[in-house]
């Protein structure tokens, strides 16, 4: 088979894109697909399509009630109701349709994302200012209370007693909020 | 500022400016990657809803300017050649994936090119931020006041447990990739940086040639960043980037030294040959170019050679690969006649230069 791209080499690399949902093969020779950028996409979906096939593959034998294959069924057509994609059209594409897929497929990502972010699941860098909405609050609360904490080990009760009613504010900021968004 | 003037000049504005630590570190770059709340991602978004987002950024941004950045130029791929594409490509001003869905996608650019805004790529949005030398932490505090004000526009998709949520889940959470171009022939040379590449990798990042794949790099040009995009802040994906980083050129300045003492002789012979091949080749491949510039490069930096400005080796790295020079000659070429234009027009830049 030729290069599609050169029409010069032989097609060498054998890949399959998904593009508006729809799959197109691609066969291209390897300098084509190194100029074109698909080397490294190629790699970088590989490891990645490898792994989540892999986890779908293995989840339903290590289910912890020890079900079935057959009751599995349902889990693996899971499918996102705002955009349609299904878990296993995710795990063979290694990407989500839409911020909603997050929600759907939500048990089954901790695995997933664990062995691709060392171990790590949750997010714990910048919050947006809007759509963040009582994040913000929250986490500040959580990092006095831990502070709190220290306070009072330490027997430094004056300092705590501040913080204290620091924590106090917050939690009447929060609650504030939290009803006007209702 | 025109699509012509992104095509003319090889290295960008920012770039002629000098950095910390430019004797080894080329450039620091942030890459955000933000999508919509409520439109699909743009690996299965149907084409009107990718004309949405695009449209959005068209009307709202074009004539935007953010900061010291006066005014973005949306360039849309629809509307360019395919080596004008190769060309933004080159100056790393658009990602390869980014021209596969040409239909849909453009990039807001501003006028320096140190910031570059790519629509519809993987995710809706995706900022990068490029800044001379090893300046990390200034390139983030500015891409993320640049975030904030997209953010007063755009709904983000964000979640709390996640973070920002992007089409691949090996960018969720902080949706950061940051990442150090370095030049480092020493530890190249002595293999070093094989060595450093497992340590590296443990801490959560990746070392890449960026011309070849996998740690094998054409011109010692290798790239860091970061891996893990989940459960560390972003200020601290920094910091650790940073300290490797730090590190590696205080490795490389040592693996200098020790070449010089050992096998200086040896090392200042490949140095002139390189130069030699560089200013009266006549055929010269992209991999020979990329070597014999590396080491011209280091031949400047340790001072065998002092009549070559560095800026024209930055230069001379971009115009020397494919769509640039097409781009020059004006119709496509074949690998052999690129070979060719690309010795004379290396002979020509290094002439010029030594008239002055
Ligand atoms: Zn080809
Ligand atoms: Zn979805």
């Amino acid at each position: 088979m030729e290069c599609q791209r050169c029409h010069n080499r032989a097609a060498t690399v054998h890949l399959t894109q998904l593009m508006n949902g729809e799959k197109t093969e691609v066969h291209v020779c390897e300098q084509c697909a190194k100029e074109k950028g698909y080397m490294h996409d190629h790699e970088e979906n590989f490891t990645l399509n490898d792994l989540l096939t892999g986890l779908f593959n293995f989840e339903p034998k290590q289910s912890p009630n020890g079900q079935q294959t057959g009751t599995q069924q349902p889990k693996e057509q899971l499918k996102c109701p705002k955009c349609g994609l299904t878990f296993k059209e995710f795990a063979r594409a290694g990407k989500f349709g839409c911020a909603e897929c997050y929600k759907t497929f939500d048990e089954r990502l901790n695995p997933i994302l664990r062995r691709v972010h060392s171990g790590n699941t949750h997010h714990d860098g910048k919050i947006p200012r809007r759509e963040g909405g009582n994040l913000h609050l929250r986490r500040q609360k959580d990092q006095y209370k831990s502070e709190l904490q220290r306070l009072i080990e330490q027997e430094e009760f004056e300092e705590a007693a501040k913080l204290r009613d620091e924590i106090r504010s917050l939690d009447d900021q929060l609650q504030d909020r939290e009803e006007g968004e209702s | 500022m025109s699509l012509q003037q992104f095509m003319n000049e090889a290295i960008s504005p920012w770039m002629k400016q000098d950095g910390p630590d430019s004797d080894i570190v080329l450039s620091s770059r942030i890459r955000l990657a933000r999508n919509f709340s409520n439109i699909p991602f743009p690996t299965i978004s149907s084409e009107d809803n990718l004309e949405k987002v695009l449209n959005f950024f068209n009307e709202e941004f074009r004539s935007e300017s953010f900061r010291d950045y006066k005014g973005f130029e949306i360039v849309k791929m629809s509307d360019l050649q395919p080596i004008e594409k190769r060309v933004l490509v080159e100056k790393h001003l658009i990602s390869p994936h980014l021209t596969d869905n040409s239909e849909h996608s453009a990039s807001l650019i501003s006028q320096n090119e140190q910031v570059s805004i790519m629509i519809n790529e993987e995710d809706h949005i995706r900022i990068q931020l490029y800044f001379p030398g090893f300046q990390l932490d200034r390139a983030l505090e500015q891409a993320s006041q640049l975030d904030d004000w997209l953010e007063e526009k755009i709904d983000y998709a964000f979640d709390e447990k996640r973070g920002y949520l992007t089409a691949c889940p090996t960018n969720v959470g902080t949706g950061m990739r940051a990442s150090v171009m370095m030049h480092l022939p020493a530890l190249a040379l002595t293999q070093q940086i094989n060595r450093m590449t497992p340590a590296i990798n443990q801490l959560g990042l990746v070392v890449r040639g960026i011309y070849g794949e996998g740690s094998e790099a054409v011109g010692s040009i290798f790239q860091i960043s970061n891996q893990i995009t989940l459960g560390k802040s972003e200020e601290d994906i920094v910091e650790d980037l940073h300290s490797v980083v730090k590190q590696l050129i205080d490795q490389e300045r040592r693996a200098r030294q020790t070449l010089m003492h050992r096998s200086g002789i040896q090392l200042e012979d490949r140095i002139f040959r390189s130069y030699g091949v560089l200013k009266y080749g006549r055929i010269i491949e992209s991999k020979e170019a990329a070597k014999c510039l590396s080491d011209l490069r280091l031949g400047i930096d340790l001072g065998f050679i002092d009549h070559v400005p560095k800026t024209i080796l930055n230069e001379l790295m971009v115009l020397t690969q494919p769509g640039f020079l097409q781009q020059y000659a004006k119709e496509t070429l074949s690998p052999s006649e690129r070979d060719i234009r690309r010795a004379s027009l290396i002979r020509e830049r290094l002439q010029l230069e030594n008239k002055e």
